[in-house]
Parts: C-alpha cells; structure tokens; sequence
C-alpha cells in the first residue's frame, strides 16, 4: 500500500485498466509488422550492410584502411567506443539507480532504456576490438596463459580493467534485462496463438507462472541486482576515463575524469533515451504510458548532467592555467583555438549550452524541441571524445611529427554501421519484445492512473469523465488546476 | 498424476489479499497465489518465509572478491613475476578494479542462477498453466481438491463469500 499526493502528475494517463495495459502493450508483439517499422528496418539493415562492408576491409586489409596516423593513433575507433559505452549508461541508471530511489515513473520507460544499453554495449565493444586488427584473437585479452610461455595479462593497465568492466556490465544488463523480462514472455505466451509464437514465447518465458513465491524471489532478485549495478554503472565509465587519464598526455592526465565522464555518460545516455522513446511513443501508439511528464523528467536529468559536464569543462580549463604546466596549457589553449577550434566550439555550444534552455518549460514539454535536443546533445558528446582524443594526441612534444587527423571513408563507414547495427537490434526489440514492463506498470496502475483524456479515440468513449481530447493530462496546459 | 483444484478468481489485489487471509483463518491450505505482477503483503499473508537470496548474494560476492584477488596476486605476483616500470610485483591498488568488477559479476550471476534453479525456471516447449489470465489482469488463488473433490462446493461458498468473481474446477498434470 502507498499514498501517492493528490498534486502529482499521473504516470500513466487515460483511464488504463489492467487489461488495457495487456492490450496496448502486446498490440505490436502480436500484430502484423506496419509498414513504418518495415521502412525503418530496411534502412537500419542497409546500414548494417555499411556495417559489414567496413568490417570486412578493416580485418581483410588490416587497421590502415582507418584514418590513423602515426601521432593520431586513436581517433574515430575510441571516440566511438566512449560513445556508445556512454549511451548504454542511462539505461542502467532508470533500471538501477531510479528503482532503488522509488521513482516509479521509471517504469514506463525502463526496458526499452534497458535494452538500448545492452545494443549501445554491443556497439562500443565492436570498436576497441576492430582495433586489435586480428579479432579473431581477441581472447588474448583475458587473463590466459600464453601459448608460448607463461606470461599473463597485466593487471595493471587500465586497459585490461575495461576488459572485465565492459564484459560484466554487458553480462549483468543482460541477465537483468532477463529477469525482467520473464513475466512479459509469460503474458505474451498465455495469449499466443500460433503455434510458433506459443512455442518461442514458452521457451522464453522459462516457465513462468506468477506465483506468489517466484515474485517474492523475483523482487528481491532486482534489487539486489539494482543495488549491484549501480556502483557497477559507475565504475564502468569510471574505468573507461582511466584509459585516458592514468596515461602521460597532457590533457588526458586529470583527476576529474572520472566523475566528468560519468556525468557525461548520463548526459548522453538520456539524450539517447529521449530520441528512441519520442519515436517509440509515436509509433507504437504509447503516448499514455510514455508521457510528457515523463519526457520533462528525462530533461531534467539530461540539463542536471549536462550541467555537471560543462563545470568540468571549465574546471578543467582552471585547473590547466593553475597547475602551471607549460605542456597542459597548451593543450587546452590549442582545443579551444587550435585548428580543431570548431570541434571545441560545437561541443560546448551542444553540451553547455543549448541544453540550458531545459530551464524553460515550455521546451521541457515540448515533443519537437525535446527531439532537437536530444540530437543536439547526441552530437555534441560525439564531439566531446573526439576533442578530448583528437586535439590532445595530435599535436604531442615533438613539433616536427605534429599532424591532423582525417577519417577515412572506412572510419565513416563504421560509425554509420554501428548505428544501423544498434538500430537493427532496436527494432527487432521493439518488435518482438515488449518495449513497456507491463508487469512494472500494472503495479503503479491502482493509485496513478487518472481517468483523463486518452489518445485512443474508442477508449476515450469508454472513460469515466471524458475530458478535453488532443493532450495528455500532464500537458501544461493543466498544470496549474491542481495549485 | 492428475490434480484437482479450486481456482477462485479476484479482480482486485487488496480483495485477494483480505480473501487469503480470511481462507488461511477458515483452516483451508492454499496451493499457490497467481498475479500479474508481485502483490504486496501476500508473503506474509501467505505465511511466505522471508527470501534468504541476499545472504546468498553475499557469499556470491565474497567468492568473486577473493577469486579476483588470488588470480591477480598469484599471477602477477607469484607465477610470473614481471617487472613494469619497476613497481611492485604485486600492487593492491591497481587490482581494486578488476576485484570489484568480478565481485559484481559473481554477485549477479550467482544469483541469477540460484534464482532460477530454487523457483524452477528453465527455457521448456509446453508450460501448463492454471488459468491464462493470471498473467493478464486476474488473481487466481489456487487450492488443492482431494481426489473425489468433495470440498469444492464448501470452497466455492468460501472464496465466493471473500470476493472471488468466479471459482472454477482444474484439472492439473503432474508437472
């Protein structure tokens, strides 16, 4: 039992029942792919092909097919990496993080974040493991004998901490998008009727039946989980900013990388969050589930980290002037009007500023400008590891080797294919998987659902007190009846 | 082996709730409780001991802790000693990532595969349910009927009397 104010904004609108919840959310598992999801998964699957092909030049006629050069040694491949890892951050931050704070709006939104992390992770690990130029002997990194000798893996590269963060924070998201995911198999299956769909839908529900004693397990099985992860999700980018900041170059040798990257990783991650659940809510029809409520909320995260980022980019500008290293000086003084002073340039206007306009609410829920935003953002942290990679390597001590990085069409190509890779993944999820815990939001039904306005014309017949129709009842347009 | 049941039928968890109560008070054993999502304060309603799965994920951890901590020490340390940069063979603070990370990835998995051994959860072709909505928008309280059912109509008066919105009669293979 809870008391939820009377001044809060529902978290599901229009009326929903139980059954309704079944409905909405089975209706695209069970219906026919439409031709908007079809047109989508051929642009997604052309650039999975882009994908291949550049996989197939880089492993066939090795790492120079890449950009690289002798003093840009990392360029586009980690940039990409950091990225990705980054994104899959918000994810665990709405399963994990918002689940041991009670935020229950969390629940509309948090298996598609979910599994947007588990296809972000995929992407990221497709890049430092493209670099190793044989991936065919990528085992190598893990802590096994040598064939020829008895050397093991060094332990005290932070590289090798990044082998054993990613790969557990893939596994875990995975085993606890899983776990949460067996009772929705389970509604799925109960409602089949193919014989296919029964049969795969009874494999993956593991035979769940919803006893009393497996939900008991059940919950306590998620937050355990929940309490793992989320020093878990921290430590990962944590790991990820060793990379850069145990090393020597000026630039990368700073103390506040980790928080920053942190901070960073949320910021992108929601960002993402945002522009797959504006389009999800619109095409799957749940905009009952996914509100503007729930779109304000996310741009608050997104404007508290991005703030938290934009602090450390200054900070980290003070902190070049007050160590008094010639070397770091430099190196900041050249980002910012060095040749690559428009990378510097748009990573602060995408990250610091564009997202203070959050502050205004009218922005905050507004459906178009959130959408412009979270692009704007997605670019700017792109930008973001790039500066911090780029200009930092490529102009080192020695003034004679300095030189500038181009990327080469391979690099282009893998970068496009990895978004046509995650965007693959996200579609058949969305397809075939439900992209709402119905389980999750059937528990937050009793005492937030309001029985307002809804988007589905013949349910709203059905309400109990017709409202306007056209917006949600947490649009703003409602806002001040309950002051 | 055949089983019968009573299934009584609710719509609502709180009516469910005060319904296996009052059921448990008239000296009836319930087999099990379906519900679409975990109903809260059915454990105790049930008589459902406390889960004792975070002391298991405690020793989860600590064997992922340890184990991360002998590999990277005797590795490192013992089976191959290597000079990097001349610092200690075995230097704690650059093993605290690797040891966390195992520590979280024992944790997880443990726990994972503890919990679906002890509720029985594995991928099979056929799964047999009592009642399909159970995982849709109805709470099914399931009671076990002896082989000629001669208590159904007293229990059917029982769970109707508690709110159940309908009570049915299943018959159940062994399974």
């Amino acid at each position: 039992m809870q008391h939820v104010s009377a001044v809060r904004e529902p978290l599901v609108t229009g009326g929903k029942t139980l059954h309704d919840v079944t409905q909405d959310i089975c209706y695209q598992v069970e219906a026919k792919p439409n031709l908007r999801w079809m047109a989508a998964l051929s642009v997604a699957l052309f650039f999975l092909g882009v994908f291949f092909y550049s996989v197939y030049r880089t492993v066939w006629y090795g790492i120079g097919e890449w950009g690289l050069n002798k003093t840009v040694n990392w360029a586009w491949d980690i940039t990409n990496f950091v990225w990705w890892v980054g994104i899959g951050h918000a994810g665990t931050l709405i399963s994990a993080v918002l689940l041991l704070f009670r935020q229950k709006w969390r629940s509309s939104i948090n298996r598609a974040a979910e599994a947007m992390t588990i296809f972000a992770v995929i992407c990221a690990a497709m890049f430092p493991v493209l670099h190793m130029g044989r991936p065919w002997l990528a085992f190598y990194v893990f802590p096994l004998q040598n064939t020829l000798g008895s050397l093991w893996a060094n332990f005290n590269s932070p590289l090798l901490w990044d082998v054993f963060a990613i790969s557990t924070y893939f596994t875990v998201s995975l085993v606890f998008w899983y776990i949460g995911l067996i009772p929705d198999f389970a509604t799925i299956r109960d409602r089949a009727k193919g014989p296919i769909a029964k049969f795969s839908y009874s494999m993956l529900s593991f035979g769940w039946k919803g006893s009393a004693k497996a939900w008991s397990r059940y919950e306590t099985v998620s937050l355990i989980l929940a309490g793992v992860s989320t020093p878990l999700v921290l430590s990962v980018h944590t790991i990820v900013s060793m990379d850069f900041a145990t090393s020597v170059v000026p630039g990368w040798h700073t103390t506040i990388f980790p928080p920053y990257f942190v901070a960073g990783a949320i910021f992108s991650g929601f960002a993402m969050v945002l522009t797959l659940m504006l389009i999800t809510r619109v095409v799957f029809r749940l905009e009952d589930y996914i509100t503007l409520e729930h779109i304000a909320l996310m741009n608050k995260i997104m404007m508290v980290t991005g703030s938290i980022v934009g602090v450390a980019y200054i900070t980290e500008f003070f902190i070049a002037w007050y160590s008094q290293v010639e070397f770091e000086q430099y190196a900041f003084i050249n980002r910012a009007t060095g040749p690559y002073w428009w990378s510097y340039a748009s990573m602060m206007t995408c990250n610091v500023i564009t997202p203070q306009l959050v502050w205004f609410r009218r922005v905050r829920y507004s459906i178009g400008l959130t959408f412009i935003l979270s692009i704007i953002v997605n670019i700017g942290m792109w930008f973001e590891r790039f500066v911090i990679i780029v200009t930092s390597l490529h102009r080192d001590y020695l003034p004679s080797s300095w030189a500038m990085f181009s990327p080469s069409i391979i690099d282009i190509g893998l970068y496009l294919g990895t978004l046509g890779l995650f965007f693959t993944l996200f579609l058949l999820f969305a397809k075939f998987f439900p992209v709402i815990n119905m389980a999750e939001v059937k528990t937050i039904l009793k005492y937030t659902v309001d029985n307002g306005p809804t988007y589905n014309p013949e349910k709203a017949a059905h309400a109990h007190h017709p409202a306007t129709h056209g917006a949600p009842a947490s649009a703003p347009v409602t806002y001040n009846q309950h002051d | 082996m055949t089983k019968q049941f009573a299934l009584g039928i609710f719509e609502d968890e709180d009516v469910l709730l005060h319904a296996v109560e009052n059921v448990r008070a008239a000296g009836v054993k319930i087999y099990d409780v379906f519900s679409p999502y975990p109903v809260h304060g059915i454990d105790d309603a049930l008589g459902i001991e406390r889960s004792r799965l975070p002391i298991a994920a405690f020793f989860f951890g600590l064997t992922g802790l340890s184990f991360a901590l002998w590999m990277q020490i005797y590795m490192l340390g013992f089976d191959w000693p290597m000079i990097i940069g001349g610092k200690p063979h075995i230097g704690l603070p650059a093993f605290v990532p690797v040891a966390f990370e195992l520590t979280v990835f024992f944790t997880c998995h443990g726990m994972a595969l503890t919990f679906f051994t002890i509720t029985g959860l594995y991928p099979r072709f056929k799964v047999p349910v009592m009642d399909v909505r159970a995982t849709d928008d109805k709470f099914v309280m399931a009671i076990e009927l002896d082989e000629n059912s001669s208590q159904f109509p007293r229990l059917t008066q029982l769970l109707r009397d508690n709110g159940a919105s309908e009570v049915n009669q299943k018959e159940m293979t062994n399974n």
